[in-house]
C-alpha cells in the first residue's frame, strides 16, 4: 500500500507541496479534501519536497488534507467500450455510463520513431473548395483552424468531421463552452456518428488543470485505435485554452516567461501533442484538427505563432470563410499530384490572381481609376469569392476545379492567367475561348 | 578511469540534480538508473557537490535517491566508414535499427551503435610499419559507396607515433584492429577503423583554414544569382512559419553541387524528415548516377523527441560534416531549425534559473551561435587536398519578426542572408526569398556587375510600386510603368522557381548564366508600347513564353524553339535590333 501524507507544506496557485519519500516523477496522487477527491500529478521534486498540480484546483484545500500517492502516472482505460462515451478532463465519466478501469494505458507516452512513419497519401475530402482545391486536408495531418472568437470554427470542425471518411472521431474539449459541447454532441448524434465517437470534455467551468490532460487523453486513445488499424480524427477545441493553462502552471512554478507570460517550452509542449498525428506503417492513422483562437486577431501572438511552426499548415477562418492567404496545407502536394493534372497549376494560378485582386481592391479603396485590367480583376475576385470561397459552397473537388476554369474564362484571357499553354489547351472552357479571342481582335 | 556515482536529489522537467562525491567534469555523460533502464544525461552545471544534468530522455518515473553513473567522458559520436546513408537521432542512435528492435515507438534508454561491428570494408593500407604518423594522417583507405574514405589516426592522439604494424589489404570488420601505433613513450595503441570524438569540440586536424571563394551552386536561381553561397561559407534562412524554409532546404539537399549533405532536422516536424528519408533512396543523383541517400546523412531529432537531445543534434551533425571534410570532400550541413536548438538552450537555462537575456534566451546565446557557424570553413588538409563544410541554418523567429535574438545573433556571423517574406509566400512567389532585403558577401556564378544592374532594376521597380500605391496607375508615367513591368517580369520568370516541376526545380550554373544574359537583353531593350494596357499585355505574353521555356529541358529541341520564338517576339516590339542590344550590353559589362 502506498504512503499517505497528511501535511501539505505549501499551497501556491494550483500547486501543492508535500514532504514525501519514494515518489516517482510524474506520479499521480489523490488529494482528499472537504470538497471531495481530486487527482494531482508530481511536477517537481527537490530533496523530500514534492510539488503536485491538483487537477480540480487548490481552492478549499487545507494544509491538513490527505495526499495519497498512487504509484502510477496518469492513465486512461482503452477498449472499444470507450466508443459513444463522454469523459471529463480528469478521465471520469461525464455521461451516465460506468467508470472504465480495464486495460489502463499511460498517456503522454513516447513519440513514434520517424523511421516507422510513412508519407501521407490519402486526401480527406471535405466538399469545401477552399480546402479540397487550395489546401487539401490529408490523412494524418495536424492542422489548426486559426480564428478570432465569434467565428463559426466549431461548426467548421463538426462539418469536416461529419463529411470526412474516418473510422473514429475523438473530440477533446479544452475550455469548451457548454453550449458548444452540446452542439458537438447533437451534431454527431443527428449525423449518426456518436457511436464511433469519444469525447473528453473540459468545459470553461471545470478546473483548469484538467484542461491540460485533455489533449493527452484524446491522443493516447487515438494512438491506440490507430495502432489497431483505425483511421482516427481527433478534434481539439480550443488549444489556446490549453496553452493558457500551461501558462498558469508555469507562472505558479515561478518559471521565467519567454514571451507574453508563456513558458519557454510552449513550443515543445504543443509539439508533443500535435506530433501524435501519424500514419502508421501497416496500421491506421491519427489526424488532428484543432482550433486555435487568436487573441486580438493577432497571428503573431505566441499561441498561434508557435502552433503555426508546429502544424502542417493552418486554415485561417475570417469573416465566416477560409481565407486563401494565411491558409496553408503543407501536405497538399502529396495528394494533389494524383487528383487531376490541372489541380496544382490552377490552385497556384488562381491564388496569384486573387492576390492581384486584393491589390486592386486597395487601389479602388484609395479612389484610383480602375484600368481595364483592374476591372477584370475585380470581376474575377468577386466570382472567386462567391463561387469558391463562401463556406456555403459544398461541391466535390472535380466540380470545384471545373468551376475555377469557368471563372477564369469568364473574366480573363488565357495568357492573363499565367498558366502554362498545355493546360490551357486542355482545360480552357471552349465557348469562352472564342469569345475572348474576339475581344482581343476588336482592340 | 574509475567510475563515479551519484544520486538524484531533485527533478524538474528534463533536468535532474545529483549529489556526487569526488570530481565531476563539465559536460560529461552520466546515466540515471530508472527501473531496469539507464537514461543518458549530460552534466551542464556543477556547484559544490551537486551537479545538474540534462536528461536526453523523458524523465517520468525517476525518483529521489536513484543512482547516477558518471562516465568521465564527454558526449561523443563515432566516426568511421558506414555513416553515409544512415538516419540517426540527435545522439547518433540509428533510427531504423531502433525501429527494428523496439517497434513503432522510441523506447527510452536504448542506445545502439552507430557503426555496428558487422559492417565490413576492404582496407587498403597507405603506410608501412616504421613510418611516423600524427593525428589525422592517413593509415589506409576503404571505399564507402562513391567515396574514398580515409582511415586516419584518431584526432584525439596529439603525440607523434610510429607505425608498429598495419593490416594488409583485405576485408575487415570495422572494429577489427587495422593498425598498432607507438607513442613517444613507446606505449602501443591499437586502432580500428572507428574512433570517437566529442561533438562540442570542432575537428581541427587540418593544415590551414582558407577563405571561402568558390560558389556553392544550389541550383536555386535567386540564391545562386542574387544571394550566392560559398563552399565553406555560412548562410541562414530566417522566415515566418510556412514561408518555405524547409522546402528550400529540401531542394538544396537534392540539387546542391556538393559531395555530401548532412541534414539536421532539429526540433521540427517528423513528417518532413519522413519525406526525405523515404524519397532519397529512390531519387537518383544526376551527378553520380547513384541514389541520393548514398551521399546523405540524416540527423533527426524532431519536435516531440527529447529536448536535450535536440540541443545535441546540431553538434552531432556538424561533427559528422567535419569528419567528411577531412576526406577532402565538400560537405553541406543543413540545420532546420536553429531556433529550436536555441529554444532547447533556453529551456535548460530556465531550469537552471540563470539570469535570462532578451526573450528569456540565455545571455551566452550569441557566442554559442557564433561558435557553431565558425565550424564551417574551407580547409587545406595535411596532404594538400582541400575540403569544406558549408553551414546553412533556418531560423524561425517568433512572430516572423527578424528583430529577435536568434535571427540577430545569426545575422552577425553568417556570410549570406536569405530572408523569407510573408508577402511573397502569401502571394505564392516561391522561393519566397526577399530579393532586396537579402544579401550575400560571396561571389556567385553570374557576373556581379550584371546582377547589380538587375538589383537596381528591382529596386527601381519597387519604388515605382510604392509610388503607384499613392498616385495610382494613372499618375504613373508609361516609362515608370514599364520599369514596374520589367521588374515584375524578372521576378516571375527568374526569381520565382517551381520546386515541383522536374525541370524548373533545378537550374545549373551554366543555364543560369545563359538565361540571365537573355533576360538582360530583354530588360535593357526599349519597346514601342502605346500605353499601360499595351505594355502589360506585351509583358504578359512574354512571361507566358518564358515560363514555358523554364519548363523545357536544357538545350532540347523545345528549348531552342521557344527561345527563338520569344526573341523574335521581343525584337518585333523593340525599337532596337538584337544586334544593337547585344552591342550595348557588350559596352556595359565588358
Ligand atoms: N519553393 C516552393 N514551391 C512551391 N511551394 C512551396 C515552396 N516553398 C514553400 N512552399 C509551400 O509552402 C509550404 C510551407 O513551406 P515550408 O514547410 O518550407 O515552410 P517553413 O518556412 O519551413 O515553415 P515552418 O517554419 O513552419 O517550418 C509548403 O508545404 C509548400 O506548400
Ligand atoms: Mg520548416
Amino acid at each position: 500500500m502506498r504512503k499517505v501524507y497528511s501535511k501539505i507544506e505549501q499551497i501556491v496557485g494550483n500547486v501543492i507541496t508535500v514532504k514525501a519519500s519514494e515518489i516517482k516523477y510524474g506520479e499521480l496522487a489523490e488529494v482528499h479534501s472537504a470538497h471531495g477527491m481530486s487527482l494531482a500529478e508530481v511536477i517537481r521534486m527537490n530533496e523530500d519536497l514534492v510539488s503536485l498540480q491538483v487537477f480540480s484546483g487548490s481552492r478549499g484545500i487545507s494544509t491538513g488534507d490527505e495526499v495519497r500517492f498512487l504509484g502510477n502516472p496518469m492513465r486512461v482505460s482503452f477498449s472499444d467500450n470507450l466508443l459513444g462515451r463522454i469523459f471529463t478532463g480528469g478521465g471520469k465519466p461525464r455521461d451516465k455510463g460506468p467508470e472504465l478501469l480495464e486495460n489502463m494505458i499511460e498517456i503522454g507516452g513516447p513519440s513514434v520513431n520517424p523511421a516507422k512513419r510513412i508519407i501521407p497519401r490519402n486526401m480527406i475530402r471535405t466538399g469545401i473548395p477552399m480546402i479540397d482545391v487550395f489546401n487539401s486536408l490529408v490523412e494524418s495531418q495536424k492542422l489548426p483552424i486559426f480564428s478570432v472568437s465569434g467565428e463559426p470554427y466549431n461548426e467548421l470542425l463538426a462539418r469536416i468531421a461529419m463529411q470526412a471518411e474516418v473510422d473514429i472521431i475523438i473530440l477533446g474539449g479544452c475550455g469548451l463552452k457548454y453550449d458548444d459541447y452540446l452542439f458537438f454532441k447533437e451534431t454527431l448524434e443527428e449525423g449518426g456518428a456518436m457511436s464511433r465517437a469519444i469525447f473528453f470534455i473540459h468545459t470553461a467551468a471545470d478546473p483548469v488543470v484538467e484542461c491540460l490532460q485533455v489533449p493527452d487523453l484524446s491522443l493516447a486513445v487515438a494512438e491506440q485505435f490507430g495502432l489497431q488499424g483505425k483511421r482516427v480524427l481527433v478534434l481539439l477545441s480550443d488549444m489556446t485554452n490549453f496553452a493558457d493553462a500551461l501558462k498558469e502552471i508555469a507562472i505558479t512554478m515561478e518559471q521565467v516567461p519567454s514571451n507574453r507570460g508563456y513558458p519557454g517550452d510552449l513550443y515543445s509542449q504543443l509539439a508533443a501533442r500535435y506530433e501524435k498525428a501519424v500514419d502508421f506503417e501497416g496500421a491506421g492513422s491519427v489526424t488532428v484538427l484543432a482550433v486555435t483562437t487568436m487573441p486580438g486577431d493577432d497571428v503573431t501572438h505566441p499561441v498561434p505563432d508557435n502552433t503555426g511552426y508546429i502544424t502542417e499548415g493552418q486554415f485561417y477562418l475570417r469573416n465566416g470563410r477560409i481565407e486563401p492567404f494565411g491558409s496553408l496545407s503543407r501536405l497538399k502536394q502529396l495528394v494533389n499530384k494524383n487528383s487531376r493534372e490541372d489541380h496544382r497549376a490552377l490552385m497556384d494560378g488562381m491564388i496569384k490572381l486573387y492576390a492581384l485582386y486584393q491589390e486592386t481592391l486597395e487601389k479602388k479603396a484609395m479612389g484610383f481609376r480602375m484600368s481595364e485590367w483592374d476591372k477584370k480583376l475585380l470581376k474575377y475576385g468577386e466570382q472567386f469569392e462567391s463561387g469558391l470561397m463562401h463556406l456555403s459552397v459544398n461541391i466535390p473537388l472535380e466540380s470545384a476545379l471545373d468551376r475555377g476554369w469557368q471563372i477564369l474564362a469568364e473574366c480573363l484571357t488565357p495568357e492573363e492567367t499565367g498558366l502554362r499553354t498545355e493546360l490551357i489547351k486542355k482545360f480552357w472552357p471552349k465557348q469562352e475561348l472564342s469569345a475572348t479571342d474576339g475581344k482581343d481582335q476588336t482592340k | 578511469m574509475k567510475n563515479k556515482f551519484g544520486k538524484v536529489i531533485g527533478i524538474n522537467g528534463n533536468m535532474i540534480s545529483v549529489a556526487y562525491e569526488g570530481n565531476a567534469i563539465m559536460n560529461e555523460v552520466g546515466y540515471v538508473h530508472v527501473n531496469d533502464k539507464k537514461l543518458k544525461s549530460e552534466v551542464i552545471r556543477i556547484r559544490g557537490n551537486r551537479a545538474e544534468l540534462q536528461v536526453f530522455e523523458r524523465t517520468s518515473g525517476i525518483g529521489i535517491g536513484d543512482k547516477v553513473d558518471f562516465t568521465g567522458e564527454l558526449l561523443t559520436v563515432q566516426l568511421g566508414p558506414g555513416l553515409l546513408g544512415q538516419i540517426f537521432d540527435g545522439l547518433q542512435n540509428p533510427l531504423p535499427e531502433l525501429a527494428r528492435q523496439c517497434g513503432f515507438f522510441l523506447e527510452r534508454g536504448v542506445y545502439l551503435s552507430a557503426l555496428p561491428k558487422e559492417m565490413k570494408y576492404e582496407f587498403n593500407p597507405r603506410v608501412k610499419a616504421g613510418q611516423t604518423v600524427k593525428r589525422a594522417d592517413i593509415l589506409g583507405t576503404v571505399a564507402e559507396g562513391l567515396f574514398t574514405h580515409r582511415i586516419m589516426v584518431p584526432f584525439y592522439l596529439y603525440d607523434t607515433y610510429t607505425v608498429d604494424s598495419i593490416a594488409k589489404k583485405g576485408v575487415f570488420s570495422i572494429r577489427d584492429e587495422i593498425a598498432v601505433i607507438k607513442d613517444s613513450h613507446g606505449k602501443k595503441i591499437s586502432l580500428s577503423m572507428v574512433f570517437s570524438w566529442p561533438v562540442k569540440r570542432p575537428i581541427d586536424a587540418y593544415a590551414q583554414r582558407l577563405k571561402p571563394s568558390e560558389p556553392l551552386i544550389t541550383k536555386v536561381r535567386i540564391v545562386d544569382t542574387l544571394v550566392p553561397v560559398a563552399r565553406g561559407g555560412t548562410y541562414c534562412i530566417p522566415g515566418p512559419f510556412g514561408a518555405g524554409k524547409t522546402v528550400l532546404q529540401q531542394i538544396t539537399s537534392r540539387h546542391a553541387e556538393v559531395d555530401i549533405v548532412v541534414i539536421t532536422a532539429c526540433g521540427e516536424r517528423a513528417g518532413e524528415v519522413v519525406e526525405t528519408l523515404r524519397e532519397f533512396p529512390e531519387l537518383i543523383d544526376p551527378r553520380t548516377g547513384k541514389s541520393l541517400m548514398e551521399r546523405t546523412i540524416i540527423i533527426c531529432n524532431t519536435s516531440s523527441m527529447p529536448v536535450a537531445a535536440r540541443e545535441a543534434s546540431v553538434y552531432t551533425g556538424v561533427t559528422l560534416a567535419e569528419y567528411y571534410r577531412q576526406m577532402g570532400l565538400n560537405v553541406l550541413l543543413l540545420a532546420d531549425s536553429t531556433s529550436r536548438w536555441a529554444q532547447a538552450m533556453r529551456e535548460m537555462s530556465g531550469r537552471l534559473e540563470e539570469i535570462p537575456g532578451e526573450e528569456a534566451f540565455p545571455a551566452y546565446l550569441e557566442s554559442v551561435i557564433a561558435s557553431f557557424y565558425e565550424r564551417a570553413g574551407v580547409v587545406r588538409l595535411k596532404d594538400g587536398t582541400t575540403g569544406s563544410v558549408t553551414i546553412g541554418g533556418t531560423v524561425s523567429p517568433a512572430g516572423g519578426n527578424f528583430e529577435e535574438p536568434v535571427t540577430q545573433s545569426t545575422l552577425k556571423v553568417v556570410g549570406s542572408f536569405h530572408g523569407l517574406s510573408r508577402e511573397r509566400s502569401d502571394a505564392r512567389r516561391y522561393p519566397a526569398i526577399h530579393p532586396l532585403e537579402s544579401w550575400s558577401k560571396y561571389q556567385g556564378p553570374v557576373n556581379k556587375r550584371k546582377t547589380d544592374w538587375v538589383r537596381e532594376l528591382l529596386f527601381h521597380g519597387n519604388e515605382v510600386d510604392q509610388m503607384m500605391k499613392v498616385v495610382g496607375e494613372e499618375g504613373t508615367s508609361l516609362e515608370d510603368y514599364i520599369v514596374h513591368l520589367k521588374a515584375e517580369f524578372f521576378d516571375s520568370v527568374y526569381l520565382q522557381q517551381n520546386a515541383f516541376d522536374p525541370v524548373d526545380a533545378a537550374t545549373t550554373a551554366e543555364r543560369q548564366r545563359y538565361v540571365f544574359d537573355i533576360l538582360l537583353k530583354i530588360l535593357i531593350a526599349d519597346y514601342k508600347l502605346n500605353d499601360n494596357d499595351d505594355a502589360r499585355s506585351f509583358i504578359n505574353q512574354l512571361r507566358q513564353k518564358f515560363l514555358d521555356w523554364n519548363g523545357a529541358e536544357w538545350k532540347s529541341q523545345e528549348f531552342l524553339k521557344i527561345e527563338k520564338e520569344f526573341l523574335n517576339f521581343v525584337f518585333e516590339k523593340s525599337t532596337q535590333s538584337e544586334d544593337d542590344v547585344d552591342e550595348r550590353l557588350q559596352k556595359m559589362f565588358s
